[in-house]
């Protein structure tokens, strides 16, 4: 759930450091919309007046994503298994960004939401909005699962001890 | 050989409407949700995932609902769903280290860093049937205390710090990486290849496997370096961006084991590695992969071959249960004609004897 570091952040133009924010900053979104529920998305998305028209690049398709791993957990790479994974790709009529939507499972209209709402976000009047609906409240219900879970998981920590054996 | 027949179309009709009836149940019990399958029987629809190579838990569920709870039927509807979709994308390694766990416990170290978390484990229950669950009763209260370390390293990278144990080596990155859905198994087979095969593989097999070289077909003497479950991210590169995002989290089970050093006038004795890793909380399975894996890796490390579980052909080509159940189960089809040809013959050869035989006995009584 936390940005990724971005190579090429330290040291570089302002220019590339700026690219570099706004890759990290795409990434966390796309991260989060993936992750926000459908019921979240599309009430947010009958909240927004007027609806903007858009255009589908890619329709909203479910396939597959082979899930990779490594050997050892840091070694050859292999092909573990697969998993279920929703996109869809569309731009929006006025302005024309692009929105990508890629979401776990077989949601198409998920897939598509998160598109729309990558696309608004990108438009300085449905920033605000997107973030305020959707990025900030899945961030934080995201972190409060992760607490509490953590917490249960933390009560279960057990310290062994080792008996003195009898020769000794 | 099986040939083609035709005809019993009703009775097939009438034979899959009493399944379905069957299926069922008594109507007077209220049915099964998907939802359920998914949230109660959540192991079995891991076993489903992890077997049928789909991470999709709503699938997995529908399919155990579907075959009557028959994990290996489940298995091969996710495994025909799968066909019917593109694949999408690679995503990048998954990163185990970077866990958000759920249990984590290690038995070659009582100190470990982050410490031993038992997690939702049946281990140190005492395997009495709870007769509570029968009358409907409410879970006990979970307690919730304190935080996990941020950090929980690996042990065997601990291992590795101070040389001990033989690290593993990533493959570069343009390397390709083999893969059973695109290609047939070939031999000799990778460790990539290997890995995706046992990941994929029967449990019950896996487990007969790895409990034989316990006994001492294959000695490897092992210890579990550690195991654990939990959520990690999958990272997708986006084509459309060029860059990677973080697009879902997956629970998976990981084991490392820790094996039988080997060494030699060059290299310093050390310890070796067996790998596990599946989908959801999967320990058994994994604990029986990294046995495998590492009695698989026999070849590399000068070992003798000479258990079952050393032979890749043999491990490798009978570990997945779709082919197996496949080939074993095809000999109920119709099998006429074919049989009827063994009948002639066994018919022709006992008549060639009988004939051959009669002056022989005729030649005894005279001689008596």
């Amino acid at each position: 759930m936390t940005p990724k570091p971005t190579p090429g952040q330290t040291g570089a133009s302002p220019a590339a450091a700026s690219l570099a924010a706004d890759q990290a900053a795409r990434q966390r979104r796309l991260s989060l919309l993936a992750r926000a529920e459908r019921e979240t998305l599309e009430a947010a998305w009958n909240r927004l007046e007027p609806k903007p028209a858009f255009r589908r690049l890619k329709q909203p398709e479910t396939g597959l994503v082979m899930v990779r791993a490594r050997a050892g957990g840091n070694g050859q790479r292999f092909n573990m298994g697969e998993m279920t994974v929703t996109r869809c790709v569309l731009a929006l009529d006025e302005g024309g960004e692009m929105g990508v939507g890629y979401v776990a499972g077989r949601d198409r209209r998920r897939a598509e939401l998160a598109a729309l709402f990558d696309a608004l976000a990108q438009q300085p009047r449905h920033a605000a909005m997107v973030e305020a609906e959707l990025l900030a409240p899945t961030q934080e219900s995201a972190a409060a699962a992760r607490q509490a879970r953590a917490a249960k998981v933390a009560a279960t920590k057990v310290d062994f001890f080792t008996l003195v054996r009898g020769e000794d | 050989m099986y040939v083609a027949v035709k005809g019993g179309e009703a009775a097939i009709g009438n034979a899959h409407a009493l399944l379905a009836e069957d299926r069922r149940g008594d109507t007077a019990v209220p049915e099964l949700s998907v939802d359920q399958i998914r949230e109660q029987f959540s192991l079995a629809v891991d076993r489903v995932m992890t077997e049928g190579s789909v991470y999709d838990p709503e699938l997995a569920a529908l399919a155990l609902k579907q075959a009557r709870g028959d994990q290996v039927e489940a298995i091969f509807l996710l495994r025909a769903y799968r066909t019917t979709l593109p694949r999408l994308a690679v995503s990048l390694p998954i990163d185990t280290a970077k866990m958000q766990v759920s249990r984590r416990i290690s038995s070659c170290f009582k100190d470990l860093p982050g410490g031993q978390l038992l997690g939702p484990t049946f281990d140190y229950t005492h395997r009495l049937l709870d007769f509570t669950l029968l009358a409907g009763g409410a879970p006990p209260r979970t307690e919730a205390r304190g935080e996990l370390a941020p950090d929980l390293p690996q042990v065997v990278d601990l291992l590795n710090a101070e040389g001990l144990i033989e690290p593993e080596i990533p493959d570069a990155d343009d390397a390709p990486v083999g893969d059973l859905t695109r290609e047939p198994l070939m031999f000799p087979a990778g460790r990539e290849v290997r890995l995706q095969n046992l990941a994929r593989a029967d449990e019950g097999y896996l487990l007969a496997l790895g409990y034989s070289t316990q006994r001492g077909y294959a000695k490897s003497h092992p210890f579990v370096g550690e195991i654990r479950s939990g959520d990690v991210a999958v990272e997708v590169e986006i084509p459309e961006l060029g860059f990677a995002v973080d697009i879902a989290d997956i629970t998976v089970t990981e084991c490392q084991m820790i094996n039988q050093f080997t060494g030699s006038k060059s290299e310093k004795p050390k310890f070796t590695r067996g790998y596990g890793l599946a989908f959801g909380y999967a320990e058994r399975k994994a604990m029986a992969m990294s046995l495998v894996d590492r009695s698989l890796r026999a070849q590399e490390l000068g070992e003798d071959i000479t258990a079952p579980s050393q032979d890749a052909e043999f491990v490798l080509y009978h570990a997945d249960n779709v082919e197996a159940s496949g080939f074993v189960q095809h000999l109920k089809l119709p099998h006429h004609v074919d049989f009827q040809s063994e009948l002639t013959l066994v018919r022709t050869m006992r008549a060639e004897i009988e004939a051959a035989s009669a002056p022989v006995a005729e030649f005894e009584e005279a001689a008596q």
